[in-house]
């Protein structure tokens, strides 16, 4: 699904303890705007995946180039397609009795 | 081989080259220590840790080369943090390596104990908790890569005592942290259009910075500006990247920057940015810099390109390489034209000096000193007016003579820097330019000093006032000042001998300018204080926020 005002980051990280310190401290540091972040480890457990739902203006190029500067994330990519729903229903999460 | 993880911590630093740590102990790295009393590493023993990170800087400042410093947990970890944010706004690489309550102890609020990893992830390059022993195999060489390869910068490596203290078997060494060479993977045609865009300019500028220093590009960079006649202006971090007594040469840019070298600046058809970050300070307000410029933007560090300013073309990578590559495409031009408006701009705008017989003039004794001095003289300021002046009328013609606190601009900087560089050149002589705000905010490393006698002049232009803060006050805040002005003044040169460095007071001196020479020309440390008109002002000065052409003061007739 097409959303013209977000865009989806999407992050594979090295996966410690820190490693998302180091990804939510630099958008506070840099005064850039996080709307949402999904995250969970994958495969053998050492790396995660850290979707980060951003605007879609400016901001973006320098998002990504300091993304892509952190010694925990090994790759950075860019979604405009991605189902926002995900980020609009997080309340289904917890199963409701 | 059993070690303990202190004992391998020390054996990875020997490995890697590392022949002197600054640091203070406390009781979560007392294992390093003890690991340290076996070493041939010399340990320096500093009096704050604020000192240690900075010695560690000027060492690295000086070489080029990654230095380390030790601190305990809690407030070891925390005083050296001022020093490590002034490594990562100036690019410069620094070890820490902090000492940290036992793992099982983190997250209780145990004696001493603070979360330096938190703390230090916004003012590193990055860092690490090491949560077992076997990692430290990995990330000390790991460290040292991280710290310089690419942009330099600091690294911050913490250990749990318990990590200390656990053992391991070693049988095979890691692979001494080096950075990896950069592959030269040059797009020729791209080179050839920038090339293009050079030789096709009327009004090239180049506007370099610390990028060309850190990128080891001095050379390249002066076969590159001269085979095309291209005017050089450099940043505070970038002064010394070009020799200052070079035709070519426009001395610094920006706020504080000579009144042609601005007005020339506006006027470039083509801003070859290399080795820059557009800082504030250099720019003054971005939209109205260079109006008419077409940007090149070079940079090692892919985010600084079009971060600040919107380049038109650039390149991420190592700045070495791409200028010998563009200097091979280049046309041989000597910008006659381009080069007799300089000289003329020059002429009619100069960096005004001050009457010779004023010799007690801040800029005057700068001139003096670098005149007794030789050339190779490794100068380190505090932060402040003087550090101004330093950088107006000091001449710098090589690379790494300059240290100083560009971005972050740290007070009490100078003193553990100079004493940092004069431990990797004790041969040579260091001098400390400060003022008699900034040398209080480190004054109690004159101890580490007199400890090891080095050749550091510390020099106070002393002016009883914040005189940075005193002038802003003069010029935007209605002659508001508040804050500014010392009540009571302290004998520096008493303290000095005090702490067991000769002090010397030259407002007390008959011939005050004869027992400087002296003084400088001598071996051992010495702190002179210099007393200076209170309310001597830094000319020209761009107000922030406006472009670097509406300039105050420092023009032909007046002040």
């Amino acid at each position: 699904m097409e959303n013209k005002d977000l865009t989806l980051v999407e992050l594979v990280v090295k996966n410690h303890p820190g490693a998302m310190s180091h990804i939510t401290g630099l958008f506070a540091r840099r005064a850039f705007n996080l709307e949402g972040i999904l995250c969970g480890s994958i495969g053998d457990g050492t790396r995660s995946k850290i979707y980060l739902l951003v605007r879609n203006d400016d901001l973006k190029e320098q998002i990504v180039k300091q993304l892509e500067k952190l010694y925990d994330v090994l790759s950075v990519t860019l979604h405009d397609d991605f189902n926002i729903r995900i980020f609009q229903n997080l309340d289904e999460l917890i199963k409701q009795p | 081989m059993k070690l303990n993880g202190a004992e391998l911590t020390i054996k990875l630093l020997e490995r890697q080259g590392i022949k002197k740590i600054i640091g203070i102990p406390g009781g979560a790295s007392l294992p390093l220590y003890d690991a340290l009393y076996e070493s041939n590493i010399e340990h320096i023993l500093s009096r704050h840790e604020q000192g240690a990170a900075f010695m560690a800087q000027g060492i690295s400042r000086a070489t080029g080369k990654a230095a380390v410093c030790f601190a305990t947990s809690g407030p070891g970890a925390t005083n050296l943090i001022t020093a490590i944010a002034d490594a990562k706004l100036d690019s410069i690489p620094v070890i820490a390596i902090t000492g940290q309550v036992s793992y099982s102890l983190i997250g209780t609020d145990a004696f001493q104990e603070v979360d330096a990893y938190g703390l230090t992830i916004p003012i590193t390059k990055h860092n690490f908790l090491v949560r077992s022993i076997k990692e430290l195999l990995y990330v000390i060489p790991e460290a040292f890569k991280i710290a310089q390869e690419g942009r330099p910068g600091p690294v911050l490596i913490d250990i749990p005592k318990n990590i200390q203290l656990a053992e391991i078997e070693i049988d095979v060494w890691p692979e001494i942290g080096a950075p990896l060479e950069s592959i030269n993977n040059l797009d020729l045609d791209y080179i050839k259009e920038i090339s293009q865009v050079i030789n096709s300019a009327k009004k090239p500028i180049l506007y370099i910075g610390g990028g060309i220093i850190s990128g080891n590009a001095t050379n390249a960079l002066k076969e590159f500006a001269e085979k095309n006649s291209i005017p050089v202006a450099a940043t505070l971090m970038g002064l010394g990247a070009f020799p200052a007594k070079h035709p070519l040469y426009l001395s610094m840019v920006g706020m504080h920057g000579a009144r042609y070298t601005n007005y020339l600046m506006n006027e470039c058809d083509v801003l070859l940015a290399f080795g820059v970050r557009f800082d504030d300070r250099a720019t003054g307000d971005m939209t109205k810099f260079c109006p008419n410029a077409r940007i090149v933007h070079i940079d090692i560090d892919n985010s600084e390109i079009n971060k600040i300013k919107t380049a038109n073309l650039s390149i991420s990578g190592n700045i070495k390489d791409v200028l010998a590559s563009l200097t091979k495409y280049i046309d041989e031009n000597p910008r006659t034209d381009w080069i007799n408006h300089l000289n003329k701009t020059k002429e009619e705008h100069p960096f005004i000096l001050p009457p010779e017989e004023d010799i007690l003039h801040p800029i005057n004794i700068i001139r003096y000193i670098a005149s007794i001095v030789s050339e190779d003289t490794i100068i380190a300021t505090d932060v402040g007016q003087h550090q101004m002046w330093v950088a107006q009328a000091y001449p710098f013609n090589k690379d790494r003579l300059l240290l100083t606190s560009g971005g972050l601009g740290t007070m009490g900087f100078g003193l553990p820097s100079a004493i940092g560089a004069a431990m990797a050149y004790p041969e040579k002589t260091v001098i400390c330019f400060s003022g008699d705000g900034s040398i209080l905010m480190n004054i109690q490393e004159l101890a580490t000093l007199a400890d090891l006698k080095l050749n550091v002049k510390t020099i106070i232009l002393n002016n009883k006032h914040l005189g940075l803060v005193r002038q802003q006050q003069e010029l935007f805040y209605r002659k508001h000042y508040i804050a500014s002005k010392f009540i009571t003044n302290p004998d520096f040169a008493t303290i000095s001998n005090g702490f067991g460095v000769k002090g010397i007071d030259l407002s007390k001196e008959e011939n005050p300018m004869a027992v400087l020479k002296d003084e400088l020309l001598k071996p051992g440390p010495a702190l002179i204080n210099i007393p200076i008109k209170e309310d001597e002002n830094v000319y020209p000065m761009v107000p922030p926020g406006k472009s670097n052409i509406e300039m105050i003061g420092g023009e032909n007739n007046g002040k």
